[in-house]
C-alpha cells in the first residue's frame, strides 16, 4: 500500500481539516440516527398516548436537528473540498517540480502526454478519492455500525432475524464489486481502441483518401466499436442486475420487520413505533452499502493514479549534482577535453553509443561533428552540458571534470541550438530573450541580424513583438533554426553548440550565419553537429563518427587525403562534377581576443 | 518571408499531432439548441419502438409497484399491528414480499433491455459520424486541426455514453416515481399531501439557484485549468530547452501562480456545486420531519391513522432518491446534449463534392496529364495557382521545383482532387478530372507523402493497405523491390511486428521505404511524390533513393523534389514561383539558362545531401 502512504503524506499538511471534517461527519452520522428514534418517540408516546405537547416538542426538536445537520454537512463538505483541492495543488506541484528536475535520460523515457496524463486525470482521480473519503467514504460504516447498534438496543430477537440478511448482502456486494473492476478495464481497453481508429483515421485522411480507403476504414470502426458496444452492453447490464438485486434484500427486510416484528407487538413486547423506527434503521444500514459499491470504482482508480504518480515522483534523476560542487568561473578560456569517453543509456544491455572517444578542443576552435543518424553526434555534445553522464572516461572544460561542476554555473557558459528549435508562446522578443531576461531591445536585435533572422522578423506585422505559437508552429522551419540560433548566441557564451540546426536553411544563408556568429566580439569553442558536408567544411577540425567510435579527425584537407569514409560522404554530396573550392580552415590562437 | 499565418493552407499534418490521451477538465457546458439536439438524440431511439414500449410499460409498472409496499405496510400497522390482530398479518407481509419482488425483477429487466437499445443506438450515433467523417473534404480536415478535432469528438461521444449509461430510465423512473407518490399522498390523505408539496418548490429554488452560482464557478475553473494545462504541456515538451537555458525556477514561479489560481477556482466552484447535496439530504430530512410532526398532530385529531404516517414517512424517503438522481442527472444530461449538438455539427457539415452524374469511370490509362489555365485559391482573396498550363507525359518524371510557398503542394491538392480547381482543367488523357469519377481517379494514383503516416496494426497489413486484396507473398515482393524486406526482417517479428504508437520504434527512413513498398504494392500509373525534407543518413538515403527510382518506372511521375539527384533523374522540371511556372527544361538546359532555377540551385541545392 504504497501509494496509499505516499497519498497520506500530502494529506498530512492537512491533517487538522481533515479530522475536522471527519468529526463532523461522524456527528452528522449520530444526528440522522437520532431522527428515526424521535419518529418513534412521537408515535410512541405522542400519538399512542394521545400527548399533544410531545408531538410538538418533539417535532420542534426535530426540526432544530435537521437545520444543524445542514451547517454540519456544509462544513464537512468545506473541509473535505479544502483538503481535496490542497491535496490535488500540492500532489501538481510536487510532480510538475520534479518532472523539471529529471535529467534528459529520464525525461527520454517519457512521453509529454503520458506526463500530462499523471498531471491532469491522475490528479483529478487523487483527488475525487481524498474527496470522497471526507465526505461519504467513512459514513457509511459508520452508519451502518450506528444503526445496527441501534437496532439491536430497540429488539435484540428482531435485529438477529436480519443478521443473515445483511451478511448476504455484504457477501453479495462483495461480490458486485470483485467482478465489476476487470469488467471496466476491459469496457476501458475497447475505448482506447475504437479511439486509436479514430484517431488515425482523423490523422491520416490523406492517405485515406488517396488510396480510396474509406470502405475499409468503415470497417476498421465497425469492429472496434462493435466490440466496445458489445463490453458497454454486458457492463449496463451487470449494473441493471446489481441494483435490483441488492434492494431487494433491503425490501426483503421490511417484510420480516412488518411480519416478525408485528408479531411481537400483537404479543405486546414491541411498539408500533419502534417497528416504524426499525424499517428506518434498515433503510439507513443498507443504502449506505450500496453506495459503497459504487465507491469502489472511486477507490479503484484513485488508489491506480496515486501509484502512477508515485513512479513519477519516486524517479531518480540520472544527473545528480556533487557534494561539493564547484562554481564555474566566468571567464573559462573554453578548451573541452573528452578523456577516453563511452557511454551508454542507462538499462540498455545494448551496445553502447560511445566508446573510447578522445578529443581536444582547444579554446576558439570551431569542430564540427559528422556521421551517419546513430552514430552518437548528439549524445556526444550533450555530455558537455552534462545533460547526460558519462559511463566510463571524463569531460573535462578548463581541465575540471564537468561532474564537479555546478550545472548552473556550467550552464551559464553555454550556448545551446537544440535539435528540434523548439520555440515557447510569447512573443519573438521573448523568446530570443530567453536566454538572458535582462537583456536590451539592442542586442536581441544584434542576435537576431547574426542569426540572419533580423530580416524576416522586421517583416512580420508586429516585428519583435509578433506572437509565437505553443512549439513556433507559426514559424517555418528554417525561421525556428535562426531563432534559436540567436536565442543560444545572445548571452555570448564560451562554449556554443550548434546541433544540426541549420538543415532547414539554406547553403548561403548558413554560410552567413557562421561568418556572423565568428564575427561576434569574444571567443568561442563551437561545437557543431551536421548532416551536410558543405556545413563542417570551415570547421579548424572535423570529428567522423561512426557506430559511436572517432572513425577519423582533421581538417576538410587532412580527412580528403587520409579518410576514406570521409571521401565517400564527400562524394555523395558534392562530388557534382564542378568544382567547390574547400574554404582554408580558419584557426585562431588560443584565448586570444580579437 | 513572413511568418505562414496559421491555417491560410494545408499546413503540415506534423503540427497537428497532439499527444493523446490528456483529459479535458469536467465541464458544465451547455448546448445552445438543447431541444432539437434532445430530439435528434431520441430519433436514434426510434427503431427500437417495440422494445421501448416494453420498457417503457416495465417502468411504469415497476413504479407502481414501489408505491404498494409502503402503502401495504401501512395497512399492515393499522388493520394488523395496532389493532392487534395476527391472523392475516402473515399474508399481507406475502403481499408485500411479492410486490417488492416483482418491483426489483421488472426494473433488472427494464435496465437489462434499456441496455442494449441505448447502446446499440450510441453505436449507431458513432457509426453514422465516423462514415459522416469518410465523406467530408480535405478542407474540412485543414480547418479542425485533427488534434483538436480527435480531443473534441473523444469528449463529446464519453458525454453522451455517461449520460446514456447512467441509464434514461433512471430519468424517466424517477420523474414518474415523484408523481406516483404525490399522487397516492393525495389519495391517502391530502393535508399531509398538501404539506409535502410545499416542500418540492423549495427543493427545486435552491437547486436552481446553487446551478447558478456552479455553473459561473466551473466556468472559470476550466479558463484557469485550459490556461494552467497550456503552461504543463508547453513546459514539459520544452523541459530539455529550459533547464538549458536555465530558466526552471521561473517556470516554476509561473506555474505556481497558474496552480494557485486553479485551487481557488476549484474551492469555490466545488463548495457551490456540493451545496446541492446536503441541502437535498437535509430537506429530506425536513420532509420527513414534518410528515412526523404533522402527521402526529393530525392523528392526535384523529384524522390520520398512525399506519398512514408510516407510509408517508417511507414515501417520503423514496421521493428524495429520485430527487438526488435527478441532480446528478442534470448535469450529465447538459454536457450530453451540447456533446450531441456539436457531433451533429459534423455530421451536417456537407460532404465533398460529388461526383458529376455523368462521371465516368477510368479505364487503362497511358498516364498523360495536363494542366490547362488552371486557377486556384484557398482563401478568396489570395490566389495560390495562377494560370497554370503544363504537360506531363506519359511515363515521364516530372520534378516540382520552387521555394516555400510557391503551391508545389497545392498543385497536387488538384491532381488529387482533394481540392477543385476554380477555372481552367486538369485532364488525364485527355479527360477532365471533373468528368472521372473520384474513387477511380485515386486508385490510379499512387501518393508517398513525406511524413509517412502508418497504422497501429502489423507492418505485414501497413503495405497491404496499398492494395488490401494483395497476398501475403506480393507484400513480402513488394518490401523485397523497396529495399524494406532486409530491415523489416530485422524487427522483433518481422512483418507481424506490431507498429504501435506512430511507429516509435521505426526511423524516418525506415518509416519511407515503408510507404515506397505501399505505393509499389498499390502499382499506380501516376505517381505523386512529396520528397521528406528531413535528413537521413547518407546510406538509408542511397537505399531510399534507389527503391524510389524503381518505383517510378514506368509511371506518369510528379515529384517535389527536395534532392539535387532527383532533380537531376528527372525528364522535365518545372520551376514554380508564387503560383505559376516560371522556367521548364532539363536541369542542365535550365542551369545553362542562368535564371531563376540556376539561383534556386545554388542556394538551395548545392552542396546538399543527395
Amino acid at each position: 500500500m504504497r501509494p496509499l502512504r505516499k497519498l497520506l503524506a500530502f494529506v498530512g499538511p492537512y491533517r487538522r481539516r481533515a479530522v475536522l471534517a471527519l468529526v463532523l461527519l461522524a456527528s452528522l452520522v449520530v444526528l440522522d440516527l437520532a431522527i428515526p428514534r424521535l419518529i418513534q418517540r412521537i408515535i410512541d408516546q405522542g400519538i399512542n398516548a394521545q400527548d399533544q405537547q410531545v408531538v410538538v416538542r418533539t417535532g420542534l426538536l426535530m426540526l432544530g436537528i435537521s437545520v444543524l445537520s445542514a451547517v454540519i454537512a456544509i462544513g464537512n463538505n468545506i473541509f473535505s473540498i479544502q483538503v481535496g483541492e490542497g491535496v490535488a495543488r500540492d500532489v501538481r506541484r510536487a510532480t510538475f517540480d520534479k518532472i523539471h528536475m529529471l535529467s534528459h535520460g529520464n525525461l527520454d523515457r517519457r512521453q509529454t502526454g503520458e506526463l500530462m496524463v499523471r498531471l491532469t486525470s491522475d490528479i483529478n482521480a487523487v483527488k475525487h478519492l481524498t474527496q470522497i473519503t471526507l465526505r461519504i467514504g467513512t459514513r457509511a460504516p459508520l452508519l451502518m455500525i450506528g444503526s445496527l447498534i441501534l437496532m439491536i438496543r430497540t429488539s435484540r430477537d428482531l435485529a438477529l432475524t436480519m443478521l443473515p440478511l445483511l451478511l448476504i448482502t455484504s457477501a453479495l456486494i462483495v461480490f458486485f464489486v470483485l467482478k465489476m473492476e476487470p469488467l471496466f478495464r476491459g469496457v476501458q481497453k475497447r475505448l482506447d481502441r475504437l479511439n486509436t481508429v479514430l484517431q488515425e483515421n482523423i490523422a491520416g485522411v490523406r492517405l485515406v483518401k488517396a488510396f480510396v480507403r474509406a470502405d475499409f476504414e468503415a470497417r476498421r470502426f465497425e469492429s472496434a466499436n462493435e466490440a466496445f458496444t458489445a463490453g458497454s452492453v454486458t457492463v449496463m447490464r451487470f449494473m441493471s442486475a446489481m441494483g435490483p438485486s441488492l434492494t431487494v434484500f433491503v425490501n426483503l427486510g421490511m417484510v420480516l420487520v412488518i411480519w416478525q416484528g408485528g408479531l411481537q407487538a400483537i404479543r405486546g413486547s414491541l411498539t408500533v413505533g419502534q417497528i416504524v423506527a426499525f424499517t428506518n434503521y434498515l433503510l439507513t444500514t443498507m443504502t449506505p452499502l450500496i453506495m459503497l459499491t459504487m465507491l469502489s470504482n472511486t477507490w479503484a482508480s484513485g488508489l491506480a493514479s496515486a501509484g502512477r504518480i508515485d513512479d513519477v515522483l519516486s524517479t531518480e534523476p540520472e544527473v545528480v549534482e556533487a557534494a561539493e560542487a564547484i562554481d564555474l568561473p566566468g571567464g573559462i578560456q573554453g578548451r573541452i577535453v573528452f578523456k577516453e569517453v563511452g557511454f551508454h543509456y542507462q538499462g540498455g544491455s545494448a551496445e553502447p553509443v560511445l566508446e573510447g572517444i578522445n578529443l581536444v578542443i582547444e579554446p576558439g576552435e570551431t569542430v564540427a561533428i559528422l556521421g551517419a543518424t546513430g552514430s552518437g553526434k548528439s549524445t556526444l555534445i550533450n555530455l558537455v552540458p552534462r545533460f547526460y553522464d558519462v559511463t566510463a572516461g571524463q569531460v573535462l572544460i578548463d581541465g575540471i571534470d564537468v561532474r564537479r561542476i555546478w550545472q548552473q554555473s556550467l550552464l551559464a557558459q553555454i550556448g545551446i541550438v537544440p535539435q528540434d528549435s523548439l520555440l515557447f508562446s510569447g512573443t519573438v522578443r521573448d523568446n530570443i530573450r530567453y536566454g538572458d531576461p535582462l537583456a536590451d531591445d539592442e542586442a536581441v536585435q544584434a542576435a537576431a541580424r547574426a542569426a540572419q533572422a533580423d530580416g524576416f522578423i522586421q517583416e512580420l506585422p508586429l516585428g519583435y513583438d509578433a506572437p509565437v505559437e505553443p512549439r513556433g508552429t507559426n514559424f517555418s522551419g528554417g525561421q525556428k533554426q535562426r531563432l534559436a540560433i540567436a536565442r543560444a548566441i545572445l548571452p555570448r557564451p564560451r562554449i556554443l553548440i550548434l546541433d544540426d540546426s541549420t538543415s532547414s536553411v539554406d547553403v548561403e544563408t548558413e554560410t552567413r550565419i557562421q561568418d556572423a556568429i565568428e564575427a561576434l566580439p569574444g571567443t568561442r569553442t563551437s561545437l557543431i553537429v551536421a548532416q551536410r558536408i558543405s556545413t563542417v567544411l570551415k570547421a579548424d577540425k572535423i570529428v567522423v563518427l561512426e557506430r559511436g567510435r572517432i572513425a577519423a579527425q582533421g581538417t576538410h584537407r587532412e580527412l580528403m587525403e587520409t579518410s576514406p569514409i570521409y571521401r565517400e560522404i564527400y562524394d555523395s554530396q558534392l562530388g557534382d562534377g564542378g568544382p567547390l573550392e574547400p574554404a582554408v580552415p580558419r584557426r585562431r590562437a588560443p584565448g586570444r581576443a580579437p | 518571408m513572413t511568418a505562414r499565418p496559421p491555417s491560410s493552407g494545408p499546413a503540415d499534418l506534423r503540427s497537428r499531432m497532439h499527444p493523446r490521451g490528456v483529459m479535458r477538465p469536467a465541464v458544465i457546458e451547455k448546448a445552445r439548441h438543447p431541444r432539437s439536439a434532445l430530439a435528434r438524440l431520441t430519433g436514434y431511439l426510434r427503431p427500437f419502438r417495440p422494445a421501448l414500449t416494453l420498457v417503457f410499460a416495465l417502468v411504469v409498472a415497476y413504479t407502481l409497484l414501489g408505491l404498494v409496499g409502503p402503502y401495504l405496510m401501512g395497512v399492515a400497522i393499522d388493520r394488523f399491528i395496532g389493532a392487534r390482530q395476527a391472523a392475516g398479518l402473515a399474508g399481507i407481509a406475502a403481499w408485500m414480499l411479492a410486490a417488492y419482488l416483482l418491483h426489483n425483477l421488472f426494473q433488472a429487466v427494464a435496465s437489462w433491455v434499456m441496455a442494449d437499445i441505448s447502446q446499440r443506438a450510441l453505436k449507431r450515433l458513432r457509426s453514422d459520424l465516423f462514415e459522416h467523417l469518410q465523406t467530408l473534404s480535405l478542407s474540412f480536415f485543414d480547418r479542425n486541426p485533427a488534434g483538436e478535432l480527435m480531443s473534441r469528438l473523444t469528449n463529446d461521444i464519453d458525454a453522451i455514453n455517461a449520460a446514456v449509461s447512467q441509464n434514461v430510465i433512471a430519468l424517466v423512473a424517477s420523474v414518474l416515481s415523484m408523481a406516483g407518490i404525490v399522487v397516492a399522498m393525495f389519495v391517502l390523505d391530502q393535508w399531509l399531501a398538501l404539506a409535502s408539496v410545499v416542500v418540492l418548490p423549495i427543493m427545486f429554488g435552491f437547486a436552481e439557484f446553487v446551478a447558478r452560482y456552479t455553473r459561473k464557478g466551473f466556468r472559470r475553473l476550466q479558463k484557469d485549468l485550459g490556461e494552467l494545462n497550456a503552461l504543463m504541456e508547453e513546459s514539459i515538451g520544452g523541459a530539455k530547452v529550459i533547464r538549458a537555458f536555465r530558466r526552471t525556477d521561473a517556470v516554476l514561479a509561473e506555474f505556481r501562480r497558474h496552480n494557485q489560481a486553479v485551487y481557488h477556482a476549484g474551492l469555490y466552484a466545488n463548495t457551490y456545486a456540493l451545496l446541492l447535496m446536503p441541502l437535498t439530504n437535509v430537506l429530506g430530512n425536513f420532509f420527513v420531519i414534518v410528515l412526523a410532526g404533522l402527521g402526529g398532530w393530525l392523528a392526535l385529531q384523529g384524522l390520520v391513522s398512525v399506519g398512514i404516517i408510516a407510509t408517508f414517512i417511507n414515501y417520503a424517503q423514496n421521493f428524495i432518491h429520485p430527487l438526488r438522481q435527478l441532480a446528478n442527472l442534470y448535469n450529465a444530461i447538459q454536457a450530453a446534449l451540447a456533446g450531441a449538438e456539436r457531433v451533429f455539427e459534423i455530421i451536417d457539415t456537407a460532404p465533398e463534392i460529388q461526383d458529376a452524374p455523368e462521371a465516368r469511370p477510368l479505364e487503362t490509362v497511358q498516364g498523360e496529364v495536363r494542366f490547362e489555365h488552371v486557377h486556384f485559391s484557398y482563401l478568396p482573396e489570395s490566389p495560390v495557382i495562377r494560370d497554370m498550363s503544363f504537360v506531363a507525359e506519359a511515363g515521364h518524371i516530372l520534378a516540382l521545383v520552387g521555394p516555400t510557398g510557391a503551391g508545389k503542394t497545392t498543385l497536387i491538392n488538384l491532381l488529387t482532387r482533394f481540392y477543385e480547381v476554380d477555372s481552367g482543367r486538369i485532364t488525364v488523357d485527355g479527360t477532365d478530372i471533373r468528368e472521372i469519377r473520384k474513387a477511380d481517379l485515386r486508385r490510379r494514383l499512387g501518393l508517398v507523402l513525406q511524413e509517412t503516416f502508418l497504422f497501429s496494426d502489423s507492418v505485414l497489413e501497413n503495405i497491404r493497405y496499398g492494395r488490401l486484396e494483395a497476398t501475403d507473398e506480393e507484400v513480402v515482393q513488394a518490401a523485397r523491390m523497396a529495399d524494406a524486406d532486409h530491415f523489416i526482417r530485422q524487427l522483433p517479428e518481422g512483418y507481424q511486428t506490431s507498429l504501435a504508437e506512430r511507429a516509435s520504434n521505426l526511423s524516418q527512413g525506415q518509416r519511407q521505404l515503408l510507404a515506397i513498398a505501399r505505393a509499389i504494392l498499390a502499382d499506380p500509373a501516376i505517381l505523386v511524390l512529396d520528397e521528406a525534407t528531413s535528413s537521413v543518413d547518407t546510406r538509408t538515403e542511397a537505399r531510399i533513393q534507389k527503391a524510389l527510382l524503381r518505383l517510378m518506372r514506368g509511371r506518369t511521375s510528379f515529384v517535389i523534389a527536395h534532392r539535387l539527384s532527383t532533380i537531376r533523374d528527372a525528364d522535365h522540371v518545372l520551376v514554380m514561383d508564387e503560383g505559376q511556372v516560371v522556367e521548364e527544361g532539363t536541369h542542365q538546359q535550365l542551369l545553362e539558362r542562368k535564371g531563376f532555377y540556376h539561383r534556386l540551385y545554388v542556394s538551395q541545392f548545392k552542396g546538399q545531401a543527395i
